[in-house]
């Protein structure tokens, strides 16, 4: 069984379309969307949802207000401003402290030095998680909550529960569409997996931000292809991404035109070789065979 | 005022907006900063080509045991929600990487064999482009406390000025550090399903942190009409529509600012400021 993760640095390269253009080529393969902040997956693929899972990537601290004597060394302890003292007047006090659940970070810290066990240490619900049935295959996705964190956690279980259908549909390939930037969510989405395929364009910032990513995926010794989407926007610097990556030891296997097809595509809900048999496809085409030699 | 260009999707155009819009406000003559937040991408430097002064190493505090003194109680472990110190067999590791820095093992070790060390995260550069005050952060890669650097940018923002804020993509923990305490969110979209679907993500979010905000449009011509359909149910107002046009792609591509390549556009970045202003005003 093999995981290709596709991400791209730069935000709006393209990592959806051709994931889910991906999604049609492979025909069986589990499709994971791990871009948990703002999956798009789903409205390409329209998965049929099987199971529904909550979501708990960690606890959260809450104030008993009948039970907070106002001392203050919750407030003092806390090193992410979560704690105000704006809360309900009790017995004790005129104004008790309250936990603002977006700054919490869940460390616990308030919990264990709280003198008269005023705070309570739930489990938060982050988010849902979805295992769902797609015309391409199973897939594996999830909302994460409104102003909520953990996305690594929530990147991490997509992808063992991908694995798992994998291995019980005998499934050889997972897709896995990832998320912008290079941080927690990336790290969780990259991290041991066979091939990362970087889509990105031929722009300074897509140049640059290809460049960090990269470094991430060498820093975890990721076998890492490139792809140039939207590569006749700029000639000259789509020449430089390839001059860039030989000297790096990578590979930019494929080369994506600006085409409307993608939007127009998307908004049928239908992937770019569903959609049209021009270009476009066939340089898609060109692309997923490559990947599919580099998986082996 | 601080202005945060945001939006749910990514490239969408937040650094377009967010660096013209600041430049266009200096050449009136005002006293403008720009803070670049997407901390893991941060691409404002392209466009704005800042004279960097002063260049910071930003740390976090992690945990660093002396051995002699610690009596392998496992306080710090049990405690310790990030499995960033560990005790085994006696033994305490500690993984520096995975610490959020809540100080919860120091304060809790009874025997104070915990001090805190400094752990690089990336650097924060300050500098001058032109007349904008410019500010940004640079995540080290491998790194993942986007939200301890993007803190310490934006403690950088000089008050009582115009301060404009470029936010990382999505809705999680980095977005919500970076569009924190300001005076209003713009929502940067673009008219495709994809688009639209991360607009509504991202309206929940700061509807939830209960921050003014309205939606800029880029790309206003492609796609369909129900992210202005949207915005009229929810009664979002649009405060910028740019069309969709090869040669600001190509200027773009070039890192080169649409306020210098095309007529009209620094007009359109100073109404947009003033319908801002309008918007704080009245709040």
């Amino acid at each position: 069984m093999k995981e290709l993760v596709v991400i791209s640095g730069k935000g709006g390269t393209g990592k959806t379309s051709i994931v889910a253009a991906f999604a049609a080529l492979a025909k069986s393969a589990v499709l994971a969307d791990c871009d948990v902040d703002a999956a798009d997956l789903h409205l390409v693929l329209e998965p049929k949802v099987k199971q529904t899972n909550d979501f708990s990537g960690g606890k959260q601290a809450s104030i008993i207000s009948e039970k907070c004597i106002g001392c203050g060394k919750c407030q003092d302890m806390c090193r992410f401003d979560a704690i105000n003292l704006n809360g309900q007047p009790n017995d004790i006090v005129d104004k008790t402290f309250t936990i603002d659940p977006v700054s919490c970070e869940g460390c616990k810290v308030c919990v264990e030095f709280c003198p008269v066990d005023a705070i309570e240490f739930n489990d938060s619900i982050n988010g849902q998680w979805f295992i769902s049935d797609t015309r391409f295959g199973p897939m594996v996705h999830a909302k994460l909550g409104i102003a909520e964190e953990n996305s690594g956690k929530l990147v991490t279980l997509i992808r063992k529960e991908a694995k798992r259908i994998a291995g019980e549909e005998k499934k050889d390939l997972i897709i896995v569409d990832g998320s912008p930037g290079i941080g927690c969510p990336v790290i969780a989405s990259i991290t041991g997996a066979d091939l990362v395929l970087v889509v990105t364009e031929p722009t300074l910032s897509g140049k640059h931000d290809l460049d960090r990513v990269s470094q991430l995926t060498a820093n975890f010794g990721i076998e890492t292809l490139i792809c140039v989407n939207k590569a006749d926007i700029n000639p000259q610097i789509t020449g430089q991404i390839s001059e860039d990556a030989q000297q790096r030891g990578l590979k930019v296997i494929g080369k994506i035109s600006y085409d409307e097809a993608f939007t127009k595509a998307q908004i049928i809900k239908a992937s770019v070789v569903e959609y049209t048999g021009g270009a476009v496809t066939e340089q898609i085409k060109a692309l997923w065979k490559q990947v599919t030699y580099a998986l082996g | 005022m601080k202005i945060a260009i945001a939006s749910g999707k990514g490239g969408t155009g937040k650094t377009t907006i967010a660096t013209n819009l600041a430049c266009s406000i200096a050449r009136m003559g005002e006293t403008v900063q720009y803070l670049d937040c997407d901390v893991e991408e941060p691409n404002g430097h392209i466009f704005l080509k800042p004279n960097i002064e002063e260049t910071q190493n930003v740390t976090i505090g992690v945990p660093e045991v002396d051995t002699e003194l610690c009596n392998g109680c496992g306080k710090c472990g049990q405690l310790c929600q990030y499995s960033a110190i560990i005790c085994l067999k006696d033994t305490v590791m500690t993984f520096e990487q995975l610490c959020h820095s809540c100080g919860g093992c120091m304060a809790v070790c009874p025997q104070a064999a915990i001090k805190e060390k400094q752990r690089r995260i990336g650097i924060a550069e300050f500098g001058r482009a032109d007349e904008i005050y410019f500010g940004a952060g640079k995540l080290d890669i491998g790194t993942i406390q986007s939200p301890a650097l993007i803190k310490h940018v934006k403690q950088k923002a000089i008050n009582n000025d115009t301060v404009i804020i470029d936010v990382p993509p999505g809705t999680s923990c980095p977005v919500i550090e970076a569009v924190k305490g300001s005076d209003l969110v713009l929502l940067v979209t673009e008219p495709t399903p994809f688009g639209l679907n991360d607009l509504e993500l991202a309206v929940e979010m700061v509807r939830e942190l209960k921050l003014a905000f309205a939606v800029a449009i880029n790309r206003c011509d492609i796609g369909d009409d129900r992210v202005v359909r949207y915005c009229q149910e929810q009664d979002i107002k649009i405060l910028l529509e740019i069309p969709n046009d090869r040669l600001v792609a190509e200027v773009y591509s070039q890192g080169i600012k649409i306020i210098d390549a095309l007529p009209g556009y620094e007009e359109k970045f100073l109404q947009l400021y003033q319908k801002i202003n309008a918007m704080v005003a009245v709040k």
